[in-house]
């Protein structure tokens, strides 16, 4: 893959539209789990709230500050949670964190099936130092259905 | 533009052969680490290849060697700082270390509640953490000089600041995030009307200010902190100056051998400074390489090369200032070598990876300098920093990736 590719593949038009106009912004009210994400090393800030009914992510909002590729993610997020019983959510989590993390060698295609539009990020695998901004939404999100209930998760 | 050939200086740095992603090399990141020249790591090379061994204690010629090439660094760094005496040189892993000596040898013991360590808006976190953990284990508190709009120091503050509970003043002689230059004379001259010792952060202005500006016996500074990888040195050692009446009075900061005078199983005595505060086999092969670069950096025509960065700098800043949705962070009178900003258009992250696709080298995050970013409502900065070995092609190519980050973001 030449360069420039690499760099489309990563702001490619759907990430650039949620980075630029994140859906889901503001807070979830009411709600029942919280939790606040923060990378110490760039800044960026993210405040989610959910609220579970029943078993189901029945809405689920964020507020941040920060870049194109963290933006997005947190807005495409929210997206695909909202409406899945928690059970599919946490199996995203490690589908995404899978699709982001990986080897940069590694060619096999993302489960397009199951993730859907996040399969979006599969490009961020090949910038080492973009994996946390990817990444700051849904651990952040993981810690607010932790059973200990809220927190705050930094990656770094 | 002066008649300084940065080309030829630039042929002296072996990490310039080679090209990111098929462009050539812009490093604009100089502020973080400097590259190495030749000289210096041909002398690291050289000493592991043939004068290899521990100091202060082998009897052989390797040990003379290897003492010999140690302690001569240590009188490069003095001559350096013209300091009086190389027993005034504590080497040290670099900037933040010697100002964790300073607050736990010097400073804690003096604090009582109550009492105050100042420092500026501006700090480094390595000018301030160290400074709370010695003021939160006391009861003492931290006051600071404010910074104006320009990111200069509110000097009209100061006298104020300047109370009989302040134990020490900490501050930057140039700001790793603004770029702005403290005129560190002036400021000790006041500290030291009310009895204030001062320490001053050099780890940013050791490579940007001409030799007058960092001789202490004319700055009068009481404590001078720098590392060696921010002046062509390189990592893991660094230097503290200290007045030699402060130095012969301050207990160890670490224990272990070669600080010792005399050890009992149940109690020792402390060798003189600054043995004393360099416990431990210290970084030989990074002592000898600092004094290579050292000795590299004065042998420069200091004035021409410091005037081409400058050059540079100006260029720069004109060409960004004169651009819509771009916004210049500290543009204070007096500064070097630093330009900090952002872009209406795209946070620091995204711009420093479409940066990176033009071969150009910045700094995109807070610099570790968190209450400046504060100060001035942003997250995080793009920061490009110069070196003498920057040209006139380094500045298009920051221009240029910045032209090609607004085309994505704005289309």
């Amino acid at each position: 893959m030449s360069d420039d590719a690499e760099l489309d593949e990563l702001y490619q038009e759907l990430i650039m539209d949620h980075g630029r106009r994140p859906r889901n912004t503001g807070v979830a009210e009411p709600c029942s789990h919280r939790a606040h994400g923060h990378n110490p090393l760039c800044g960026d800030k993210l405040a989610l709230t959910l609220r579970l009914e029943g078993d189901v992510v029945a809405d689920v909002k964020f507020l941040g500050e920060g870049c194109a590729i963290s933006t997005a993610s947190a807005s495409l997020m929210t997206q695909a949670v909202k409406g899945r019983p928690v059970g599919e959510v946490l199996d995203l989590y490690h589908r995404f964190h899978a699709l982001v993390a990986a080897d940069a060698g590694d060619a096999s295609a993302p489960d397009t099936e199951i993730l859907g539009k996040l399969a979006a990020f599969g490009g961020v695998r090949r910038f080492p130092t973009r994996v946390k901004c990817a990444s700051l939404a849904w651990h952040t999100l993981e810690a607010a259905l932790r059973p200990e209930g809220a927190s705050t998760v930094t990656t770094e | 533009m002066s008649a300084f050939d940065a080309t030829a200086l630039r042929a002296e740095f072996p990490v310039f052969e080679q090209t990111i992603r098929g462009k050539a090399l812009a490093y604009l990141d100089n502020g973080a680490t400097t590259q190495k020249p030749r000289a210096v790591i041909d002398a690291i090379t050289r000493f592991y290849a043939h004068d290899n061994a521990n100091i202060h204690r082998a009897v052989h010629t390797l040990g003379e060697r290897a003492t010999a090439g140690y302690e001569g660094a240590r009188a490069i760094a003095a001559r350096f700082l013209n300091a009086t005496s190389p027993n005034e040189i504590v080497f040290t892993r670099g900037t933040t270390e010697g100002i964790n000596l300073v607050a736990r040898s010097f400073v804690e013991a003096r604090l009582r509640p109550g009492d105050e360590v100042l420092v500026t808006g501006m700090e480094h976190h390595a000018n301030l953490v160290p400074w709370h953990m010695v003021c939160q284990a006391r009861g003492a508190r931290i006051t600071h000089v404010p910074l104006l709009d320009d990111g200069s120091l509110d000097l009209d503050a100061l006298p104020g600041l300047l109370t009989d509970r302040v134990r020490l003043f900490a501050v930057t002689q140039v700001s790793n995030a603004l770029g702005t230059v403290n005129p560190i004379r002036a400021l000790v001259t006041q500290a030291h009307a009310r009895g204030i010792p001062v320490l001053v952060d050099a780890a940013q202005a050791v490579a940007h200010l001409p030799a007058a500006a960092l001789d202490v016996q004319a700055t009068g500074a009481d404590f001078v902190a720098f590392s060696g990888h921010k002046i062509y040195g390189p990592t893991g050692i660094g230097v503290l100056y200290g007045r030699g009446e402060h130095l012969s009075a301050m207990p160890p900061f670490m224990g272990g051998g070669d600080m010792i005078r005399e050890v009992f199983l149940d109690r020792s005595t402390f060798a003189e400074a600054p043995a004393r505060f360099e416990a431990g086999t210290p970084p030989i092969a990074e002592a000898i390489g600092l004094g290579a670069a050292l000795t590299w950096f004065m042998g420069l025509d200091r004035e021409a090369a410091l005037a081409h960065e400058d050059a540079l700098l100006a260029h720069a800043t004109a060409a960004l200032a004169a651009q819509d949705g771009v916004r210049l962070i500290g543009t204070a009178r007096e500064k070097v070598a630093v330009l900090s900003f952002v872009l209406d258009f795209a946070h620091p992250h995204d711009a420093a990876t479409f940066f990176d696709f033009e071969g150009v080298a910045v700094r995109a995050g807070h610099h570790c300098a968190q209450p400046v970013m504060a100060r001035f409502g942003v997250p995080a900065t793009l920061r490009a920093t110069f070196a003498p070995y920057n040209t006139e092609a380094d500045v298009e190519a920051l221009l240029r990736a910045v032209a090609r980050v607004r085309r994505v973001f704005t289309e």
